[in-house]
């Protein structure tokens, strides 16, 4: 099967600090990437990603300003949201009570680690694997790079589990949009099969 | 389950990777760029670059290599070293790094261990401790500007009071580095680190003294940190790390495969 790599690829500038790694971790697998806040790119893309890190009330902060939350949410082609990016798909964050771009009929909690150190941080498996096209090819033995203390609830929407603690969303997802709470673009080999599947997903 | 974690660490010192004894007489290893390739598909879990000269020598020193390195490697990897000012670290998160490791800055000016939370979240503030067994006070002591032996300074903090304060302040993660121990690979301290465990809510590394297999077992197993750092023994190719992980997996400590 040919791959198409001259698709538009783009990350969404949310200002926040490690973009480039996702870059970086796009261009190995052989595609072109364009990091941008700018509409028209955003929206002629064939893919997007959402990334983020740092805290949730700051990158709203930021998306808002850049005037992106209409953007976002007219998107039709498939977004993958990625760490705090996919906790920003949300309705509504209790890291600083903000609300977010309201993509995915969830909320984000502290994690209820029972004890556990937090943040939930190192490489860690998944409980349960949905057939969501973005998780082709991956199993139970693999592991996922997570840093977060805040996470989502398992529902309808959920696309993967994790446990640390508690039973929590690996991964969620509804219509275009999907998400993931680890960082695939630091998962090895594993996060780099979960970006190229999302990178080969028919729009 | 949330694996233990092996963490190579690299000490940089003007783009090449070094390695000293007890922190002095620094050797050349190798070039950063190919030998972080190396440890990442090897199967390190996680990598530390650690500028040992920037934070004596009063300067933050070229960090271009951060982004030569997040352009290749598929692992997480934090660089430490001088990072005195939030936009000092915004430069070198923004070239890819996933966190920032702050040592001697940290104890001249705790608030910016806050100022670094706020701006960048908890996830990515690491905080490293050079802490010396000081065998006349029975006390574990903490020490700056250990980078430089001429700078090389006792500070008023116990390693124990100085890890409760750097987690109120906002630390996500804590490298223990015993002194004592370092580059001479007789093992972990175990002692030190049960004692630092049980006031650490936050994930705790290990650093110094790793020497044969059986250190990371007892470390992670008596310890229960959840990395362990070491240097010399995967440069010298004294332990490999595939038989490492294979041999705490056959002793029950969850660890990512190879």
């Amino acid at each position: 099967m040919s791959v198409n790599t001259d698709q538009k690829i783009v990350i969404i500038d949310t200002g926040c600090a490690n973009l480039s790694s996702l870059r970086f971790a796009v261009e190995r697998l052989g595609y072109k990437v364009e990091v941008s806040f700018d509409e028209a790119v955003i929206k002629n893309a064939d893919k997007v990603f959402l990334p983020g890190v740092g805290s949730a009330n700051a990158a709203m902060h930021i998306i808002n300003e850049r005037k992106l939350i209409p953007i976002i949410k007219s998107l039709t082609q498939p977004v993958l949201g990625i760490c705090l990016g996919m906790q920003l798909m949300t309705a509504f964050s209790k890291e600083g009570n903000v609300d977010c771009l309201q993509l995915i009929d969830e909320q984000v909690n502290p994690i209820q680690a029972e004890g556990l150190r937090l943040p939930h941080m190192g490489w860690n498996t998944l409980s349960s694997i949905s057939d969501h096209p973005i998780f082709s090819g991956i199993t139970f033995d693999d592991y996922f790079y997570f840093v977060h203390s805040f996470c989502v609830s398992t529902s309808t929407n959920t696309l993967a589990t994790c446990d640390y603690g508690q039973t929590f969303a690996a991964s969620i997802g509804s219509g275009n949009f999907a998400g993931v709470q680890f960082h695939p673009e630091r998962s090895g080999k594993a996060g780099a099969k979960i970006i190229k599947n999302f990178l080969e997903m028919k729009a | 389950m949330l694996a233990r974690r092996i963490i190579p660490c690299l000490d940089v010192r003007e783009g090449k990777v070094v390695k000293g004894v007890k922190f002095r007489n620094h050797e050349i290893i190798g070039d950063i760029v190919p030998l972080a390739q190396k440890y990442a598909e090897m199967g390190a879990d996680e990598l530390v670059f650690y500028d040992i000269t920037a934070s004596s020598d009063q300067r933050v020193v070229d960090k271009s290599w951060v982004s030569r390195i997040a352009e290749k490697i598929d692992i997480p990897f934090c660089v430490a070293g001088g990072i005195k000012t939030v936009e000092q670290a915004r430069i070198i998160l923004e070239m890819g790094a996933d966190k920032i490791s702050i040592n001697s800055p940290a104890l001249a000016n705790p608030e910016l261990i806050t100022e670094l939370n706020q701006r960048f979240g908890q996830q990515c503030i690491v905080i490293g401790i050079d802490s010396f067994y000081n065998k006349d006070t029975n006390q574990y002591e903490v020490y700056q500007f250990t980078g430089d032996e001429s700078r090389t300074q006792k500070t008023s903090w116990t390693t124990f009071d100085w890890i409760q304060e750097v987690q109120k302040r906002g630390a996500g993660e804590i490298v223990l580095n015993c002194m004592n121990q370092d580059g001479v690979r007789e093992g972990y301290d175990i002692v030190q680190l049960k004692q630092a465990r049980a006031v650490c809510n936050v994930p705790l590394i290990a650093s110094g003294g790793a020497g044969a297999i059986e250190h990371f077992t007892t470390v992670f197993k008596d310890a229960d940190v959840d990395g362990a750092l070491a240097a010399s023994v995967f440069h010298k190719n004294v332990i490999e790390m595939a038989e490492l992980k294979q041999t705490l997996i056959n002793e029950n400590v969850e660890i990512r495969p190879c």
